[in-house]
């Protein structure tokens, strides 16, 4: 292998090299530096003579008699079965001091896209626990559903505790678990930039309920090189589809955060002087996103599938930021975190009525989860939308103005949060508990007002002692 | 894509210069704009978008990982191009027109492979072919001279290419053909065949442009019945995400009384799509029963496929639906969505280097829109026949801030404007169209078709309503100060009758089966009901009933439940609530 130590400028991230032979597009570079650190990176551009190289951990050190090496292969991940239960850096390295990784298989990181037509579409029911999740805004298997939160929201408890309590119901009839171990649930754990304080809290949680034997971590902390955050997740979503597609799991991935994510991709992006689009960021970050969130989802004739929860902070809890809003028409809906709810204490505050999960409808209803779950659902929905707009008017004109419908909305506002959404992060409860909650509160509207759900169903749930909520 | 069959067609090599995402430079390659060429070992598929001297660009319509500097380029000397003829139907294609269940077989792997090719039909299978001119006849470019039967709902007329002469047709049989075998022979010498090759950026020749007097039905009651669209007309939803656009692109996809229906999934999500395959076989055509499907061509390039096949997507898709639109057939083509489409643009544009216009966009961004736009209308064909094309393009605005580019160009063209409320979805009010935002200019010219074939008081009662939500709206203004309660009776009655307007005849369930799709009688019928409600509740409130009680009937509550009764049961159905209706409000007084 021919080394260069032809190294013409070095700026950020950046490294820009001469060559005299030709160096294929994105593949993998080491430079060594004069005190004998190796670097990786890769070939963001590559012509006759000149390349440009994207340094993962920084180009603190390298000088222009640094000598540079080409690999002469793109980026791969080394996938085996073994890798439940390690913990690796953002670079694919194992930082949990176990044994060194033999691999089954080395994987190209990029991925490819899979053919529409080979998809099989996602309509089977995880049931999380969480009533404002099951309830309104159902997962389901080889979804990618996103939490929006903000700095300072408990988005982390709500993953662990979707991590900790995902199951699909008709696992626990046991039947699947004795072909061959087939269906077994495992998480993949990619976080990016995460301070080490969270990091612990996540290690602490996967050790505690021995989660991390069906897990795999990948962890570049916030005092890691931003740049290789744009690795992490796909290293993460390439063990990611081996263990759902060649070994046949069912894949949780949960990636976080994925704005630290995309001020790296800014970083490379100004760093190459490129035209930016909005607020600075990359006109590709639409492309570059969805080719990580698209590595959700089914494939026809496979046993697992990829289900994805990517975490992101909304920088001025603002949704039309642009990493938000790019990420909401790639993903299939998101559950919004509320400052708001937080602060009147829910756990989780999650509002529900911007939240939204664009599977839901095939994945709910009878014989999949029960007969009245769209009904209610929508019924809740629209109840718990009227009473909001009645909390602006009662803080002009009090309660004594309204009328005693209005006055029922209200009500069930407050119910609707303090019974339904806030049930604590180590609350699990089943989808007929659930659905139970829902009609007991919608129990306490007129039987006239429900009307989003089946007049046979109504007679069928509802409660004409409405006196029943109160137990 | 279409494939040079020709392969004398390969004129001269050229050498990679550089690589940088979807974009490589060559040079020596002796290629013209728009050529197609094969870059790398891997013969990757291209397009040449800027010459410089001896150096030419490239964007290139799959993956680039690992192409390196000094790897050939294959030119085929010819602009990127469609195979167009029996077979297009019933087919599900990614963005250059590659069948992606032929991909599927040829990689042998659920994920796309690069440097696979595939013909756009299918180049062995035998159609059979039936003569509709005899030995003698004359014909002219564009005329019919037999048909196959492509589908059971549509017949595939075999036409003489545009470009041809034209002459006496001197040999034609009926019979098994391929599609590259020839059907027909006319005594100038040219030769007929079932397939077509035409260059996407092009559009087909026709004789004349139409206004749009027929309304595209399309079983959506706020769309029939506040802003229809015309058969050959425009029209765009924008609307941010979660508001329901892909929602709305589907049901019209499925429900719209066109004869063909090409859909385009530009830079959308992949199991988007794959409900589209899953689904679109298994439901019946509204029109006909047959299979949907067999009126339909999927284009689908989700997100994670490469860019540049994003940016040619709605060109292949629009060049399929003016060959059908030449038969003589109604098109709809919705394109979800057009955004994806423009920031694929931005995307090769940035990548060039070229000075951007508003937000990045490049400054041809308006250019070519209305480019695009203007390949639908009425027409009438060179053969003498008439087709559409009604072309329905969603937009995806960031932050769903309709000031933005992509929105404010997309709205100078079209006629039409379904405007998607993040608002009325979170309120679960679907389909979220704002009716205060939306207009039709087809309007006026529609009306006529609407007295004569649905009612004779067809506007004056839409029109009703329309005021009717207009008060509302601001009525509602002062109700958030005051208070419901605090508002004259005739005024709160007024809001009462705009509910139903809002929740009985706007809203509009399209996973419960019998409302999906509401036929044209049906939606008048609902509105009349609520109309009928309406005057009577007034009539009631001046002889001095007190407007609680007329809120509290029960017949009212049923406006609500005419969309889910079955079609053929609403007449009766509205027919026994408004007498229940009268009836009840009579006995107040």
């Amino acid at each position: 292998m021919k080394e260069y130590q032809t190294i013409t400028e070095i700026s950020g991230p950046l490294v820009f090299a001469e060559v005299d032979e030709d160096i294929g597009y994105d593949e993998i570079v080491e430079i060594e530096t004069p005190s004998g650190d190796t670097k990786r990176g890769q070939i963001l551009e590559s012509s006759s003579g000149l390349v440009a190289i994207q340094v993962f951990e920084g180009t603190e050190g390298i000088d222009t008699n640094s000598s540079v090496r080409f690999m002469g292969e793109t980026m791969k991940m080394p996938v085996t079965e073994d890798l439940l239960g390690r913990v690796l850096d953002g670079s694919g390295n194992p930082i949990d001091g176990g044994p060194d990784i033999v691999p089954d298989e080395r994987r190209d990181i990029v991925g490819e896209a899979i053919n529409p037509y080979a998809r099989e579409y996602p309509e089977e029911f995880i049931q999380t626990g969480v009533s404002a999740i099951d309830g309104m805004n159902t997962l389901v298997r080889g979804q990618k559903l996103p939490i929006f939160s903000a700095s300072g929201l408990p988005h982390n408890d709500l993953a662990l505790q979707i991590a900790r309590q995902a199951t699909v119901p008709e696992e626990d009839e046991g039947e699947d678990e004795d072909e061959e171990g087939g269906s077994e649930f495992a998480v993949v754990f990619g976080a990016m930039g995460i301070t080490a304080e969270e990091a612990n809290e996540f290690m602490d949680d996967f050790e505690r309920t021995g989660a991390l034997e069906r897990s795999v971590v990948f962890m570049n902390l916030a005092d890691d090189p931003a740049v290789e955050r744009t690795v992490t997740p796909r290293l993460a979503l390439t063990t990611a589809e081996y263990l759902a597609f060649d070994k046949g799991y069912h894949v949780l991935v949960i990636l976080t955060d994925m704005t630290n994510y995309c001020e790296a991709l800014r970083e490379i992006g100004a760093a190459r002087e490129e035209v930016p689009g909005r607020r600075g960021y990359p006109g590709y970050m639409y492309t570059d996103l969805a080719q990580l969130y698209e590595r959700a989802g089914r494939l026809k004739g496979v046993e697992g599938s990829i289900t994805q929860i990517p975490i992101l902070t909304m920088p001025g809890d603002d949704d039309t930021h642009p990493i938000p809003d790019l990420t909401g028409y790639i993903t299939e809906g998101q559950i919004m975190m509320d400052r708001d709810l937080e602060s009147q204490g829910l756990k989780p505050p999650i509002n529900v009525l911007p939240s939204l999960s664009r599977l839901m409808d095939d994945g709910i209803g009878e014989g999949l989860t029960r007969a009245d779950h769209g009904g209610v659902s929508d019924q809740l929905y629209a109840a718990y939308a009227e009473g909001q707009d009645l909390r602006d008017l009662v803080n002009i004109v009090g309660r004594e103005a309204l009328s005693e419908r209005d006055n029922k909305y209200l009500d069930f506002a407050d119910q609707f949060e303090s019974e339904f959404i806030d049930q604590g992060f180590d609350t699990n409860r089943d989808i007929d508990e659930t659905l139970t909650i829902g009609w007991d509160l919608l129990s306490t509207l007129p039987k006239t007002e429900l009307n989003r759900v089946d007049e046979e169903l109504i007679e069928q749930y509802y409660q004409e002692d409405a006196e029943a909520v109160e137990a | 894509m279409s494939q040079a069959t020709d392969s004398e067609a390969v004129r001269e090599d050229g050498v990679i210069e550089s690589v940088s995402g979807p974009v490589v430079t060559a040079t020596d390659l002796g290629a013209k704009m728009n050529d197609v060429v094969y870059v790398g070992d891997e013969g990757l598929m291209g397009e040449v978008i800027e010459i410089e001297g001896n150096l030419s660009t490239i964007q290139v319509y799959e993956e680039t990982s690992a192409v390196a500097p000094g790897e050939p380029v294959e030119n085929t000397g010819e602009p990127l191009s469609v195979d167009l003829g029996p077979g297009m139907l019933d087919t599900i294609y990614d963005g250059v027109q590659r069948p992606l269940d032929v991909l599927q077989e040829k990689m042998n792997s659920a994920f796309l492979d690069r440097g696979v090719d595939a013909p756009g039909i299918d180049l062995e299978r035998t159609w059979e072919f039936e003569p509709t001119v005899e030995e003698g006849d004359e014909v002219e470019p564009g005329d019919v001279v037999g048909i196959v039967e492509e589908t059971v709902t549509i017949d595939h007329k075999v036409m003489v290419p545009p470009g041809y002469e034209g002459g006496e047709v001197a040999a034609i049989e009926a019979g098994k053909f391929t599609v590259e075998e020839t059907v027909a022979e006319l005594d100038t010498g040219e030769e007929i065949q079932m397939r077509q090759e035409w260059p996407v950026r092009s559009p087909r020749p026709s004789a004349d442009k139409q206004t749009p007097t027929t309304p595209l039905i399309s079983g959506q009651r706020i769309l029939d019945g506040l802003f229809p669209l015309a058969k050959g007309g425009t029209a765009a939803i924008p609307g941010p995400f979660g508001s329901g656009k892909t929602v709305t692109q589907q049901s019209l996809a499925k429900f719209s009384d066109a004869d063909i229906v090409v859909y385009i999934g530009c830079g959308e999500r992949g199991n988007e799509m794959t409900e589209v395959i899953d689904d679109f076989p298994d439901l019946p055509d509204p029109q006909t029963g047959n299979a949907l499907m067999a009126r339909t061509c999927l284009i689908a390039n989700t997100s994670n496929m490469p860019v540049a096949a994003r940016e040619s997507c709605v060109y292949t898709g629009i060049t399929i639906a003016e060959f059908y639109r030449d038969m003589g057939y109604d098109v709809a083509l919705m394109a979800d969505s057009t955004s994806r489409w423009a920031e694929a643009m931005r995307e090769i544009s940035s990548r060039l280097e070229e000075m951007p216009g508003e937000e990045g966009y490049p400054a041809y961004l308006a250019a070519r829109l209305s480019q695009f736009y203007e390949r639908a209308g009425y027409f009438e064909n060179i053969n003498g026949t008439e087709g559409s094309i009604s072309v329905i393009g969603a937009v995806s605005p960031p932050g769903g801030d309709f000031s933005e580019p992509v929105t404010q160009n997309t709205l100078r063209i079209v006629k039409t404007f379904w405007a998607l409320d993040a608002d009325l979805a979170e309120r679960r009010h679907f389909p979220a169209i704002n009716w205060d935002e939306s207009y039709s200019l087809y309007q006026d010219q529609l009306d006529p078709w609407y007295r004569e074939n649905v009612a004779e008081d067809y506007p004056e009662v839409r029109q009703w309503a329309v005021d009717t939500l207009d008060e509302e709206g601001e009525l509602q203004e002062i109700v958030q100060l005051v208070g419901k309660d605090a508002l004259p009776p005739d005024q709160q009655l007024t809001l009462e009758v705009a509910r139903y307007l809002r929740e009985a005849w706007l809203q509009q369930n399209a996973f419960i089966e019998v409302d999906q799709y509401c036929p044209p009688e049906k939606t008048y019928g609902i509105l009349t009901a609520i109309k009928h409600f309406n005057d009577e509740a007034f009539e009631a409130l001046d002889a001095g009933v007190p407007v609680e009680e007329i809120q509290n009937i029960d017949a009212a509550p049923q406006l609500n439940r005419i969309a889910t009764t079955e079609d053929e049961e609403a007449e009766e159905f509205i027919d026994e609530l408004e007498a229940d209706i009268t009836e009840q409000l009579r006995e107040l007084y």
